[in-house]
């Protein structure tokens, strides 16, 4: 007999430890596995055409994503594709990158851009569909994960605030994927035309309740300092190049003008360097963690949900939610097994009382025809009977007829015996 | 790949292809190993090892031993009456490093007369936290980054230092459980085994496993890093250990040894034992692998039996790939359709019911008929009898009365002649 009794204290005890283990090692391990694998992110930039798109990219990752080879979307003459994807694997200090570059071109171009954002929400859901399907499959392989990690949003630098189509834009996107709003061409701004232009596009997204980024706070007080001070500056004003410049005997990325050289990495000038920073040295992984446990988590309950209700009504119970489709069924089916029971025990009622019933019926034809039959024989006991009495009365007179007529017989013998003697004796003439 | 009309790649799709392309400076993201190590520490770590072993082969003393701290618990007994497991977890941390660390226990282990199932609640143990990870995953609302992995992640297996075979109890359990854990089977209590025993025991243990098949866990040797470590001390498998938490002075150091009349037993001497390399190996290099081999290859391949037994597919009968919708939706309908037929089963079960009771009772109710029809006919015979005989009297009456009536009418006519002879006779006699 194996008693299966399983005990799992969960009670966390604090241990101290008196010497050196080793799982301080722990990191290490962690470190050396995901160099090995390798890293991957996927970078979607939207706005309209001529906001320096393509050029902060190469700016940003240092490299031609888009060259001669490979002109950027903007090159392109027809403009009617309204997604595009490119994907560069990238290496630095060991550590490998597949760094996947979403473009759209044509955004917000048109003279009517009503629903200009469709394509771009169908290929953020399409990529967390396949990220959903890879994952429900039996059976599973290494899943690349193409989901869309960031969306960097161009916003013109008119100065005033933001166009409608920016709103709406943002609104539509920031439950889907993290939106990190750009202040684009900001050489074109004042420092101080650049404050005011930041503040009202912050105030204007606090109205609108959009949710843009958020930095994390860490328990790192200086980096909560560091966030703070990014926090103020949002959202950032970017400056990009393709073209190197020297500058005081520096070779820089720059912008040349008869004025003077706007340079992209100098934080006096925008906020490139922040952008940086925060996109690539200090927040990626961030980025990546927030897609998959907030903005995929949403996308795969909905479409859970879905399915299991079946286009039922959803306000049914909450609690259907926190089971799985599979254990839903489960549930489902002992909540059938109930209903048949119950069916089964009313018909079994049902049929045993029609039994009765006509069993009943069945005894008392039974019991009618057996009366019946009783009186009938009955009767005719009786007719017997009286025949028999019939019969016996005139067996009685029969019998006493024929004595009686034995008896004249026997006289009318006896008289023509004396009418012999008589004739004999000459008595008779 | 055009899935979509809308949206069109560039060269270099997916993963492999990717055009490789050279950067023209610092960029940064060679900082992402850090960014991930150090979301790794702020989200703590996870590490559960099942102890699996026979009374008294110092498995607690070798947990103590290696976390240099003294967990819970008492000596067991060896009266149990069956296998239990019973699991402790310890919040541990060294440097900035926080583990959050379960020793689970098979408590009775081979203390019964009969072992035939001795294996079955370490394995149904080791299923329930498969399950209860499969069940969070496959929620609607998941929270699957702060859901608290219970999966056992690596199991030393104790071998009694007998210095001969393996146990068939050991190889019968370590049988069933390579498939669902990573095994790093240990001799226990090695200082009971002299130099040389050891060396034959521990080639006679390996060409046991091999023999019966037995999956063993092996160091990986996939990253240069670690491979030639690693590769070298595969071949020292299984470990001979020696566990102590008392300590002794040696030299001018405290070290945790056990001393004999004949000499002191250094855990950490490894010329002692092979302490030390298991250390290494379990947590020191391998407890990342261990912890992603179990999620990666043992979880996996539970839940591809427990998605299969439940008749998930990954292709329709075309070779097409299902998505999740089309999956739970056929699911789904498959599950109605059984459930009504299920419905419509037992209503057939009944109309079949009611027909063949009905047959019965009609069957019932065509003898009952029978019967009377046949009393009726004897009743009728009866009732024929008895008209026979009551027109036999009826004849024999009236020929009676026939009878009669003649015989009064010779006897009048008689009694007239003879009347008028004795009226002549008595007219003579009158003269």
């Amino acid at each position: 007999i194996v008693c299966v009794c399983v005990c799992v204290f969960i009670y966390f005890q604090q241990r101290n430890l008196e010497g050196y283990v080793g799982f301080a090692n722990l990191p290490n391990q962690v470190y050396r596995k995901s160099v090995k694998r390798g890293f991957e992110f996927t970078l979607m930039v939207v706005g309209e055409s001529g906001l320096g798109k393509s050029t902060l990219i190469n700016s940003l990752f240092l490299t031609d994503l888009y060259s001669k080879d490979y002109p950027g979307p903007s090159q392109r003459i027809k403009k009617t594709v309204q997604v595009e994807q490119s994907k560069v694997l990238v290496k630095e200090g060991g550590v490998q990158l597949t760094l996947t570059i979403v473009d759209t071109p044509g955004f917000g171009d048109a003279v009517d851009n009503s629903n200009c954002w469709q394509p771009v929400i169908n290929y953020i859901d399409s990529k967390c569909e396949d990220f959903l399907n890879a994952e429900s499959r039996v059976n599973r392989r290494s899943m690349p994960d193409n989901r869309v990690h960031c969306c960097l949003y161009f916003i013109a630098p008119s100065g005033h605030g933001l166009k409608p189509l920016d709103i709406e834009f943002m609104k539509r996107l920031h439950d889907k994927v993290n939106v990190i709003p750009l202040i684009a061409k900001a050489d074109t701004l004042t420092p101080e035309e650049c404050q005011l232009f930041k503040k009202q596009i912050m105030k204007e997204i606090q109205e609108h309740k959009i949710k843009i980024y958020e930095f994390p706070d860490t328990e790192d007080a200086d980096d909560n300092k560091l966030v703070r001070k990014i926090k103020e500056k949002m959202p950032l004003a970017v400056v990009g190049s393709n073209v190197v410049i020297e500058v005081n005997g520096k070779k820089v990325r720059g912008r040349q003008y008869p004025w003077g050289v706007a340079e992209v990495e100098n934080g006096e000038h925008c906020d490139f360097t922040v952008l940086r920073n925060m996109l690539i040295r200090t927040h990626m992984q961030d980025l990546k963690d927030v897609t998959n446990n907030v903005h995929y988590e949403n996308y795969r309950s909905r479409k859970l949900a879905a399915v299991t209700c079946n286009g039922v009504d959803t306000t049914k119970s909450k609690g259907q939610l926190t089971r799985s489709p599979l254990a839903q069924m489960e549930e489902e089916r002992r909540e059938h097994v109930m209903k048949m029971k119950k069916m089964e025990a009313e018909m079994e009622q049902v049929f045993e009382m029609k039994v009765k019933e006509k069993k009943q019926k069945l005894r008392d034809s039974e019991a009618e025809l057996e009366r019946r039959h009783e009186q009938m024989k009955r009767n005719l006991e009786a007719q017997y009977k009286e025949l028999e009495e019939k019969k016996r009365v005139h067996e009685d007179e029969k019998a006493n007829w024929e004595a009686q007529q034995r008896i004249l017989e026997q006289q009318k013998l006896d008289a023509s015996k004396t009418m012999e003697k008589n004739k004999k004796k000459g008595k008779i003439f | 790949q055009t899935k979509c009309f809308f949206y069109r790649s560039h060269i270099g799709e997916q993963g492999e292809g990717a055009r490789a392309v050279p950067l023209a400076g610092h960029v940064g993201f060679d900082s992402m190993p850090d960014q991930l190590v150090n979301k790794s520490v702020n989200h703590g770590f996870c590490f559960n090892i099942l102890c699996v072993g026979e009374t008294g082969l110092g498995k607690s003393t070798l947990m103590d031993t290696l976390f240099n701290t003294k967990f819970e618990g008492e000596p067991t007994q060896h009266n149990q009456p069956g296998v239990t497991l019973k699991s402790n977890t310890y919040e541990l941390q060294e440097s900035n490093v926080r583990l959050k660390l379960t020793v689970v226990n098979t408590v009775g282990f081979g203390d019964q007369i009969n072992k035939e199932d001795s294996y079955k609640s370490i394995v149904e143990f080791i299923d329930a936290q498969f399950e209860a990870y499969l069940q969070e995953e496959l929620k609607i609302k998941r929270t699957l980054h702060s859901y608290h992995d219970t999966r056992i992640h690596a199991c030393l297996y104790f071998i009694a230092p007998t210095g001969h075979s393996l146990k068939s109890l050991d190889l019968v359990t370590m049988k069933k459980l390579d498939s669902k854990v990573n095994i790093i089977p240990i001799v226990a209590k090695s200082d009971a085994i002299s130099k040389s025993e050891l060396a034959k025991f521990k080639i006679k243990i390996t060409s046991e496993l091999v023999s019966n098949g037995v999956q063993i866990y092996q160091f990986p040797t996939d990253d240069e890093s670690v491979a030639e470590i690693n590769s070298t001390m595969n071949s020292h498998l299984p470990f001979a250990v020696v566990g102590s938490t008392e300590e002794v002075k040696i030299g001018n150091k405290m070290v945790k040894a056990r001393q004999y009349p004949w000499g002191t037993v250094q855990v950490e001497n490894e010329n002692h034992c092979d302490f030390v390399k298991l250390r290494e190996m379990l947590i020191r290099v391998n407890m990342e692998d261990l912890r992603e081999q179990t999620h990666t290859r043992h979880y996996e391949l539970y839940r591809r039996c427990k998605l299969e037994e439940m008749g998930f597919k990954d292709t329709d009968p075309d070779s097409k790939p299902f998505s999740l919708q089309e999956t739970y939706e056929a699911k789904r309908n498959e599950f109605m359709g059984e459930l009504q037929k299920k419905e419509e089963e037992m209503r057939q079960m009944f109309v079949q019911r009611v027909k063949e009771k009905e047959a019965e009772l009609k069957e019932a109710e065509k003898e009952l008929h029978e019967k009377f029809d046949r009393l009726k006919k004897l009743h009728q015979d009866e009732k024929k009898k008895v008209e026979d005989k009551k027109k036999s009297l009826d004849d024999e009456l009236n020929m009676f009365k026939q009878k009669k009536t003649a015989a009064e009418l010779l006897h009048n006519q008689a009694q007239q002649a003879g009347g008028s002879t004795t009226l002549k006779r008595d007219k003579e006699r009158k003269k």
